[in-house]
């Protein structure tokens, strides 16, 4: 006898992928590892649970489409200038690639638009990490600057969700006007008597704090996000300080006077609405039949 | 010279500063004020208020100092929060009495630290982005060394922005760029050129007005023209309507780098 008969003969019509029919098919995409508890999630309750581990309550990134679903109205939003484009303005090296590389993910580092939020018309700006880590450039600003002047025009309040690495630097000098052009239409935004609540995400960093991010008369943020205006790679680097525990996240920031409220993601349509209505502003009656 | 060459020139301790250039054309006038109101006075910002001709003026530079007693004792020309707050308090101060405001600016950027951070860096200079686009007085900026990102932006949302010709104005230095996109900061020159941060790529690039030729120590002739020059373009500034100039003010650095956007 053979010391190996136990093991089946090998049959032709018996394939590899045959054989492994017999154990329960799991997909990838089924489980989800929170890289904050690293517990294995259903990704299906994740999702129902706005991207927010069931166990440690961490807020995951979320792209925009998932972000505009959880703050708009379904079937509310109506992007505005979708097809604005920039390209490579300083022919900055390498560039182009980038460019090229991070429009797998949408078309730019910001998506802005109309929708109702609970009813109420809003002007909704939603910055993409997935572009450049969210960084702002020459179409961001002007995407930006667009939705704030809409706002103003129209009489509307505006909602920015904001995650961003700061300015792009391969658009050199060029991203940093980038700041003072946004931060002028807010102002006049602003002056028109309008509301604007700016929702930080992690991370907001860079350029866009020094500008829009902070300039919310009502500032949120999710749970244990960044904010910083230097990030903490480069004050460790260039101030050789070490920096204390939780530092710059938007607990620490909120202590510290900067940001008004931490909400977590489930609440924050609610706190918004019902900011929107304290803020006088009223459901459209029209757009809701 | 190279661009990078322009950064060294830029950055050489031997340079005036903005101290420097206040004694030559402001001497016999010049207070300096100090203080946020709210936390401390933040020595890298030198403020004050000083005639220019018969036209009372505030001026609020950033200053790098001299000697290395001088340059710790400013911080090597960065800012923290309370130094741009002071800056915004002074500019605010100006606005109530309709007096024109002369920014110098020379800073490698703002303070990256942790006190700066616990402050507020990136509001205070948000807010300085705001209230100067539509503060209802002239506001001229001269980039006289370096104009490093935020913290030199924080004073320079003005009618005009000059430079003079040896300084440079970028979102990021060139040893920051390279090591970031290329691991490898040795590689500044590169990037230095690449940015575009010289007082002519600036132009070129629509984002200041004029380039200043740089005055020497002992040329009183030239400091001169240079106060003449100043204030022929707060005159024609002051003359205008408030509504007009923040306007005027908007429109400038609304068309900043639109001119290849497509739709």
């Amino acid at each position: 006898m053979d010391l190996f008969s136990f093991v089946k003969p090998k049959n032709e019509l018996e394939t590899t992928t045959d054989a492994k029919q017999n154990v329960p098919f799991v997909p990838d995409e089924m489980w989800t590892k929170c890289p904050k508890c690293n517990t294995m999630l259903l990704t299906t309750d994740l999702e129902e649970n706005f991207n927010v581990c069931t166990h440690c309550d961490h807020h995951f990134r979320i792209s925009t489409k998932q972000r505009i679903d959880i703050l708009a109205d379904s079937d509310s939003f109506v992007e505005r200038d979708s097809e604005l484009s920039g390209g490579n303005i300083l022919d900055f090296p390498g560039y182009d690639q980038k460019l090229e590389k991070a429009r797998e993910s949408g078309k730019e580092s910001v998506v802005c638009g109309e929708c109702l939020i609970g009813g109420i018309k809003t002007v909704l700006c939603v910055m993409n990490a997935g572009f450049m880590m969210g960084s702002m450039g020459t179409v961001t600003g002007e995407k930006i600057t667009r939705a704030f002047e809409y706002a103003t025009e129209n009489s509307l309040p505006v909602v920015a969700c904001t995650v961003s690495g700061g300015a792009r630097m391969q658009e050199g000098i060029l991203s940093l006007m980038q700041m003072a052009k946004t931060s002028g239409a807010v102002k006049r935004h602003s002056d028109a008597g309008l509301l604007y609540i700016t929702v930080l995400t992690d991370p907001t960093t860079g350029g866009v704090t020094a500008s829009f991010a902070m300039e919310g008369d009502i500032i949120l943020a999710e749970p244990n996000t960044l904010v910083a205006f230097a990030g903490p790679r480069v004050i460790e680097q260039t101030m050789r300080q070490k920096l204390p525990k939780d530092f710059q996240t938007s607990e620490f920031v909120l202590q510290k006077g900067f940001i008004d409220a931490v909400v977590s993601r489930d609440k924050l349509k609610a706190t918004i609405t019902r900011l929107l209505k304290i803020h006088g502003y009223k459901e459209n009656k029209e757009a809701a039949q | 010279m190279t661009a990078y060459e322009k950064v060294m020139a830029a950055r050489d301790a031997k340079k005036l500063t903005a101290v420097d250039y206040i004694a030559r054309m402001f001497s016999d006038s010049f207070i300096e004020l100090h203080g946020d109101r709210r936390f401390a006075d933040d020595k890298a910002i030198v403020a004050g208020l000083a005639m220019l001709y018969d036209m009372p003026l505030t001026i609020i530079g950033i200053e790098k100092g001299r000697n290395t007693k001088e340059r710790v004792e400013r911080n090597f020309g960065q800012a923290q929060p309370e130094g741009y707050r002071k800056a915004l308090r002074l500019m605010k101060q100006a606005e109530k009495f309709h007096r024109p405001v002369l920014c110098l600016v020379d800073t490698s950027g703002a303070y990256p630290g942790i006190g700066a951070e616990e402050r507020g860096q990136g509001q205070a200079i948000a807010e300085n982005l705001m209230e100067m686009m539509t503060l209802k007085t002239p506001v001229l900026t001269i980039l006289i060394g370096e104009g490093g990102s935020g913290g030199a932006l924080a004073l320079a949302v003005s009618d005009e922005v000059w430079m003079m010709e040896n300084s440079v104005y970028s979102v990021i230095s060139p040893e920051g760029c390279a090591s970031i996109l290329w691991k490898d900061s040795s590689k500044a020159p590169q990037a230095a050129e690449a940015l575009k941060m010289t007082a002519q790529d600036l132009f070129d690039l629509g984002v200041v007005e004029r380039i200043i030729r740089q005055p020497k120590a002992e040329d009183a002739a030239m400091f001169e023209s240079l106060k003449m020059l100043i204030c022929r373009t707060l005159e024609k500034n002051l003359a205008l309507p408030t509504d007009r100039l923040t306007e005027q003010r908007y429109a400038r650095f609304r068309k900043i780098g639109t001119a290849h956007l497509t739709q």
